[in-house]
C-alpha cells in the first residue's frame, strides 16, 4: 500500500516539474520500432534538423518536442496522444507515419483543440466531409502519389496491371488513387495484411495472373521484403515492377541494393530537385547524419519549419488558437518541393513527380527525378470540405 | 487493523480526483479510473485463476468482447449505458460459457491451449469485421450515457461512476467466496477427486464460476472503452491475457485483493519508470521472475505474511 | 493453375517445415522435463539476432549459422541451468509466469543492445535467385534450401532419437520420466541436453527465416503460439507428431491464404476477400487443433505410454 501512495506522489512530483510557460509544445509521436521503423525514423531525424537549424526554437520560442514510439499501434498511438494532451498540454502534435494510427487519435487531438500536422500519413476520410479545421498535411494526401504513378502508366500504355496494396485506410487509397487516373484493365487485386512479410503466396498468385506490370504499395520493411523475394523468385524477367517513392527510396535502397535499379516510382520530391531550399536542405541533411535524405525526413524537415513559421506569424501567442490557424493555412514558408499551398482542407496543392531508381556520378543507387507527372495538383476530396 | 487500512484506502480512493483537480492534475484521475477498470478484470480472472484453480489464458477474449459489444452498439446508434453495459456483461457471460463447456473437458495444458486457442480465434474474427473496423480498431463517437444528469464525458464523474462498479463487483466477489458456492469451487481447486467422490458436480460448479468471470471481465470491457474511447482487437491478443495473469500473480493469486493490487502496481510501475526509460519491461521481467521463484503468494502474500509476523 | 498449385504446396511445404524446426525443441522439452516454455521463441529470436550480426562483420552466412548455433545452444544451456531448472517441480501457471517473465527479459535485452529498428539480414548471395524447377516455373532457391534443410533436420532428428542410445534415453524419458530416472538415466544430464539441442533448433529456424521475414525484437512472438497448436496437434513429446502437426499446420495456413480468397472472391469483393480469407485461414488452424483435442485428446502422436 505505502509503496503504491508514493509511486503516485512520485508521479505527481515529476508532472508539476514538467509544466512550463513560454515555449512550444510538441508532441511527437511516430512508429520507431517494428518494420516501420525506418521511415519514423527518417521523419525524426528531419524534424530534429529543422530544430537544430533554428537554435532549438520554433519560431523564437524555446520548444520542448516530446519523442514517442507508438509501435504502429493505433491502442497504444490512442494512449500516447491522451497523455499528450492531458498531462504534458502540447501545441502541436505531429510525426504521425501510418494512416489507421493517424485515425484513431484524430478525434482526440480535435476535441481538445490542439492541431495536428500530419507529417506522413493522408488518409481520404479526413480530407473531405469530415475534413477539420485542426488538421494541416505537410506530406501529401494519401491518393496523390498513387495517382501520378497511375497517370504514368496509362500513359506509357501498360496493360493488365496486378495490384498489390495492404489492407488498411492507406492502402485502399493508395488503389483508389491509381485507379482515377489508370483506366486500362487490372489482372488482379490482392491485400495483405498490414505488416506481412512473407509473400510467397502473393508471388505464386502474380506468377498465375501473368500480368504485364505490377503496382504496389508496400511501406517500409514490407516492401523491401516484397522486392527481395520478388527479384528471387524469377518474376522480374517478365513482370514489371512500378511503386510509389514510399517502397523505392532512401530507406528501402539500402536494405534492397541491386533489384532497385530500374524500379520506376512517383513521389512529391526529390533529393536531386533544384531550388536554394532543398539544396541547403540536403546538404545540411548529409552533413549532420551521413546519408540522403528520403521524402519521409523532407517532411518531417518541413513540419518543424511550418510550426515554426505559424509560431513566428502569431508572434508567440499560441493561446490564439484562430490566428495560429490562419498562419498554418497561409503557408508562410518556402518548401523544398517547389510549389507549394495549402488547400482548404488542410491538404497540399503540389507536383507530383516520375522518378528512376539508377547509379548517379558518385555510383551512388539513387533516385533521379525524370519529368513532372502532374503539376498544382489538389486531391480529390477538397470540393466535399465545407472549410474555407 | 485490516478494517482501518480498508477504510484509509477507500477514504483516498474518494478524495484523490478532488486534490488532482485542485491541482490541475486531471490526467491522474484518467489514470486512476483505467487502475480501477483493469483491477476489476485482473479481480475476474483472480476469481478463476487463484480461486478456481483454472490457468485460464483466453481472458482477454472477455474483456475484448464486453469492450467490442459497447462500440458495435454505440456505431450503431445505442448510447444508454443501461442498455449496452448489461448487454457487454451478459454477452460475455455467455461466450465464457460456451468456452468453458467445451475448455472445462480438458485438463492441465490443454485446459491453457484451447482457452487460449478460443481467444485467438476471437482475436482473428474481430480482425475480420471490416465494418467495425477490423484490425485498424473502432472509436467510440462518445461515452455511454447514464442519465441522472451525470455526463460520463467529465473525467471526475467517470471516475466515481467507475469506482462504485468495481466496489460493488469486488464486494459480490467477497460474499461469492464465502458463500457456499465459493467454498465448493476452492475445495475443488484444493482437490477436484475427491470432490467428486464427495458427490459435487464439479464440472457445472467450475463451469459456473467461469462464466461469472467472463461476465465481470466484460463489465471491465465496457468500461475499458469508454475510458479509452477506441476499442481495438489488439485487446483481445494472447499477451493481454499474459498480462492479466502477471497482474493477479503480482499481486497474489487466491488473495481478495490480490487482482486490484497487481494492476494497481502494474500500471504505476509502468507509467512511473516508462518517464525514466524506454526498457521498463526488463524491469517487469525481472520483478515477475523473482515473485515467481521466490515469493509465490505476490505483494499480497507479502503483505498479509508481514502483518501476520507482527502480532 | 498447375504451377500456382505446385508452387503453394512449395511454400507449405517450406514454413510447416520451419514450424517443425520449433516445434521439436519444444515438444521434447514440454514432453520429457513437462515444462511449458514461453520462452523458446525468445531463442528463435536470439539464434536469428546472432546470424544477422555474424553476416554484418564478416559476410559469410555459412559461418554465421555455425556461429548462431553453437550460441544459442550455449545460451539456452546456462538458461536451463541456472532458471528453468527451478520450475521443473512447479505447477504449469509459475512455468507460464516465469518464461514469460524470461521472454519479457530477452525481447528487452536485444532491443537495449540492436535497437527497436529491425535488422537487416538477406539472403546468401549464392542462393538469392531462381531455380528451374519445370519449364517455364521457376522457385526461390533460398526457399528451396529452407525445404533441404528442415528435411535433413527431420531425418538427422529421426536417426538420432530412434536409433542412438542418447535418443533411447530420450524417449524414455518422454514416455515415463521417474521410470527412466530408476532405470538409471542421468536426468539432469539428459534435461540439459535436450534444452541445448532445442535451442540449437531454434537457431537454424531463425537463419532460415531470418532472410524471408524480419529480424526485429518480439519475432518470436507470433510463431511460438502456431507451435504451440503444432505440439498440441501433434501429441507430446513426439517428434514424429511435430512433424505431422507442423506440416498440416504448414499447409492449411499456407493453402487457406492463398486459396481462400480466390474462393471469396466468386462471391465478395477483392478487399473483403482479402481481409476475410487469411482470417479464415487463421481460425482454420486453432478449429484444427480444438478438433483434435475432442477426438483425441493426447494428439496425434502421443508419446506418453
Amino acid at each position: 500500500m505505502h509503496r503504491a501512495i508514493v509511486s503516485v506522489a512520485l508521479a505527481f512530483a515529476l508532472a508539476a516539474s514538467a509544466q512550463a510557460s513560454d515555449q512550444v509544445k510538441v508532441g511527437f509521436m511516430s512508429t520507431l520500432s517494428g518494420p516501420g521503423a525506418a521511415i519514423g525514423i527518417d521523419i525524426r531525424d528531419g524534424f530534429n534538423l529543422a530544430l537544430k537549424m533554428s537554435g532549438g526554437k520554433l519560431g523564437g520560442l524555446p520548444a520542448e518536442v516530446i519523442v514517442t514510439d507508438d509501435q504502429q499501434n493505433p491502442d497504444m498511438g490512442r494512449q500516447t496522444v491522451d497523455k499528450y494532451i492531458k498531462r504534458d498540454h502540447v501545441h502541436f502534435v505531429t510525426g504521425i507515419v501510418f494512416s489507421n494510427v493517424l485515425l484513431a487519435v484524430a478525434p482526440v487531438v480535435f476535441d481538445s483543440k490542439t492541431f495536428l500536422i500530419s507529417a506522413n500519413a493522408g488518409p481520404s476520410l479526413l480530407a473531405g466531409e469530415k475534413c477539420s479545421p485542426w488538421f494541416f498535411s505537410v506530406s501529401w494526401q494519401n491518393d496523390g502519389v498513387p495517382e501520378a504513378a497511375g497517370k504514368y502508366m496509362a500513359d506509357k500504355g501498360f496493360k493488365n496491371v496486378f495490384l498489390l496494396s495492404p489492407n488498411y485506410p492507406a492502402g485502399k487509397d493508395m488503389v483508389a488513387g491509381f485507379k482515377r487516373f489508370y483506366k486500362g484493365s487490372v489482372a488482379d487485386e490482392v491485400y495483405p495484411r498490414l505488416g506481412q512479410l512473407d509473400y510467397s503466396a502473393e508471388l505464386a498468385q502474380i506468377r498465375a495472373a501473368a500480368p504485364g506490370a505490377v503496382f504496389f504499395f508496400l511501406p517500409g520493411g514490407m516492401g523491401i521484403n516484397f522486392i527481395k523475394q520478388f527479384s528471387a523468385s524469377g518474376l522480374s524477367k517478365e513482370v514489371t515492377l512500378v511503386t510509389t517513392a514510399f517502397s523505392a527510396d532512401e530507406d528501402v535502397i539500402p536494405a534492397v541494393g541491386e533489384p532497385m535499379l530500374g524500379i520506376y516510382n512517383t513521389g512529391f520530391w526529390n533529393h536531386d530537385l533544384d531550388n536554394p531550399e532543398n539544396r541547403t536542405f540536403v546538404a545540411a541533411f548529409e552533413k549532420e547524419y551521413g546519408r540522403l535524405p528520403s521524402g519521409f525526413a523532407a517532411q518531417g524537415y518541413e513540419a518543424a519549419r511550418a510550426i515554426d513559421a505559424a509560431v513566428r506569424e502569431v508572434k508567440g501567442k499560441l493561446e490564439d488558437s484562430e490566428a495560429v490557424r490562419k498562419a498554418l493555412r497561409a503557408n508562410t514558408f518556402k518548401s523544398v518541393r517547389g510549389p507549394f499551398r495549402i488547400n482548404r482542407n488542410g491538404f497540399p496543392i503540389q507536383n507530383y513527380y516520375l522518378r528512376v531508381v539508377e547509379r548517379d556520378a558518385k555510383g551512388r543507387i539513387t533516385n533521379r527525378t525524370l519529368s513532372t507527372v502532374l503539376k498544382d495538383h489538389p486531391d480529390a476530396y477538397a470540393e466535399q470540405c465545407p472549410l474555407k | 487493523m485490516r478494517n482501518g487500512l480498508a477504510i484509509s484506502m477507500l477514504v483516498l480512493l474518494v478524495a484523490f480526483p478532488l486534490a488532482a483537480k485542485h491541482w490541475d492534475q486531471l490526467f491522474y484521475v484518467s489514470f486512476a479510473s483505467r487502475i480501477l477498470i483493469y483491477a476489476l478484470a485482473a479481480s475476474s480472472l483472480n476469481l478463476i485463476l487463484g480461486y478456481g484453480g483454472m490457468v485460464s489464458f483466453g481472458h482477454a477474449a472477455f474483456l475484448g468482447t464486453g469492450a467490442y459489444a459497447v462500440a458495435i452498439l454505440m456505431a450503431e446508434g445505442v448510447t444508454s449505458a443501461w442498455l449496452s453495459w448489461p448487454l457487454a456483461v451478459m454477452v460475455s457471460a455467455l461466450f465464457a460459457l460456451v468456452i468453458g463447456a467445451v475448455s472445462l473437458r480438458t485438463r492441465g495444458v490443454y485446459f491453457i491451449m484451447i482457452t487460449l486457442a478460443f481467444a485467438q480465434m476471437a482475436y482473428y474474427l474481430f480482425i475480420s469485421l471490416r465494418a467495425y473496423g477490423g484490425e485498424d480498431g473502432l472509436n467510440l463517437a462518445a461515452r455511454s450515457r447514464v442519465g441522472f444528469g451525470l455526463d460520463l464525458a467529465g473525467d471526475l464523474t467517470f471516475y466515481y461512476v467507475v469506482l462504485a462498479l468495481v466496489m460493488a463487483c469486488l464486494y459480490l466477489m467477497q460474499r461469492l467466496l464465502s458463500a457456499r458456492f465459493g467454498q465448493v469451487v476452492q475445495a475443488i481447486r484444493d482437490n477436484e477427486t475427491r470432490m467428486e467422490a464427495i458427490g459435487f458436480p464439479t464440472y457445472r460448479y467450475k463451469l459456473i464460476c467461469f462464466a461469472l468471470a467472463g461476465g465481470a471481465a466484460g463489465l471491465a470491457g465496457a468500461l475499458l472503452a469508454n475510458q479509452n474511447g477506441f476499442v481495438s482487437p489488439n485487446l483481445l491478443q494472447w499477451t493481454q491475457s499474459g498480462t492479466l495473469m502477471v497482474m493477479v500473480i503480482l499481486g497474489g493469486v487466491g488473495y481478495l485483493y490480490g487482482g486490484a493490487l497487481g494492476a494497481a502496481v502494474f500500471l504505476i510501475l509502468e507509467e512511473a519508470l516508462s518517464a525514466y526509460t524506454v526498457h521498463w519491461q526488463l524491469g517487469l521481467g525481472l520483478a515477475l521472475l523473482a515473485i515467481v521463484l521466490y515469493a509465490r503468494q505476490g505483494l499480497a502474500g507479502l503483505l498479509a505474511g508481514s502483518a501476520a509476523e507482527r502480532r | 493453375m498447375a504451377t500456382l498449385i505446385l508452387e503453394q504446396t512449395l511454400n507449405g511445404l517450406q514454413f510447416g517445415l520451419m514450424l517443425f524446426l520449433l516445434a521439436a525443441g519444444l515438444t521434447l522439452v514440454f514432453g520429457i522435463m513437462d515444462l511449458i516454455n514461453l520462452a523458446h521463441g525468445s531463442l528463435y529470436m536470439i539464434g536469428a539476432y546472432l546470424v544477422a550480426t555474424v553476416v554484418r562483420a564478416t559476410g559469410s552466412f555459412a559461418l554465421a549459422v555455425l556461429v548462431a548455433v553453437v550460441g544459442t545452444a550455449a545460451i539456452g544451456v546456462l538458461l536451463e541451468v541456472t532458471v528453468l531448472r527451478r520450475l521443473y517441480t512447479r505447477d504449469h501457471l509459475s512455468q507460464v509466469l516465469a518464461t514469460f517473465a524470461l521472454l519479457l527479459i530477452c525481447n528487452e535485452i536485444v532491443r537495449i543492445i540492436f535497437g527497436s529498428q529491425p535488422m537487416m539480414l538477406s539472403m546468401p548471395d549464392a542462393l538469392a535467385g531462381p531455380v528451374q524447377l519445370l519449364p517455364g516455373f521457376y522457385y526461390p532457391a533460398f526457399r528451396l534450401a529452407v525445404i533441404g534443410v528442415g528435411l535433413a533436420v527431420a531425418m538427422l532428428l529421426y536417426l538420432l532419437v530412434g536409433q542412438t542410445r542418447a535418443g533411447m534415453w530420450v524417449r524414455a524419458g518422454a514416455s515415463n520420466r521417474e521410470m527412466a530416472a530408476a532405470m538409471g538415466v542421468d536426468v539432469k544430464l539428459l534435461f540439459t541436453a535436450v534444452f541445448g539441442v532445442g535451442a540449437a533448433l531454434c537457431a537454424i529456424a531463425g537463419a532460415m527465416l531470418g532472410p524471408i521475414l524480419a529480424v526485429q525484437v518480439g519475432m518470436g512472438e507470433s510463431i511460438l503460439i502456431l507451435a504451440f497448436v503444432v505440439i498440441v496437434i501433434g501429441g507430446i513429446g513426439s517428434i514424429r507428431g511435430a512433424l505431422v502437426g507442423a506440416l498440416l499446420v504448414g499447409m492449411v495456413d499456407t493453402v487457406g491464404r492463398a486459396f481462400l480468397p480466390m474462393l471469396l472472391r466468386s462471391f465478395l469483393s477483392p478487399a473483403v476477400a482479402s481481409g476475410l480469407g487469411p482470417t479464415l485461414a487463421s481460425i482454420a488452424i486453432y478449429v484444427l487443433m480444438a478438433a483434435v483435442l475432442f477426438w483425441r485428446p493426447q494428439g496425434l502422436f502421443p508419446a506418453r505410454a
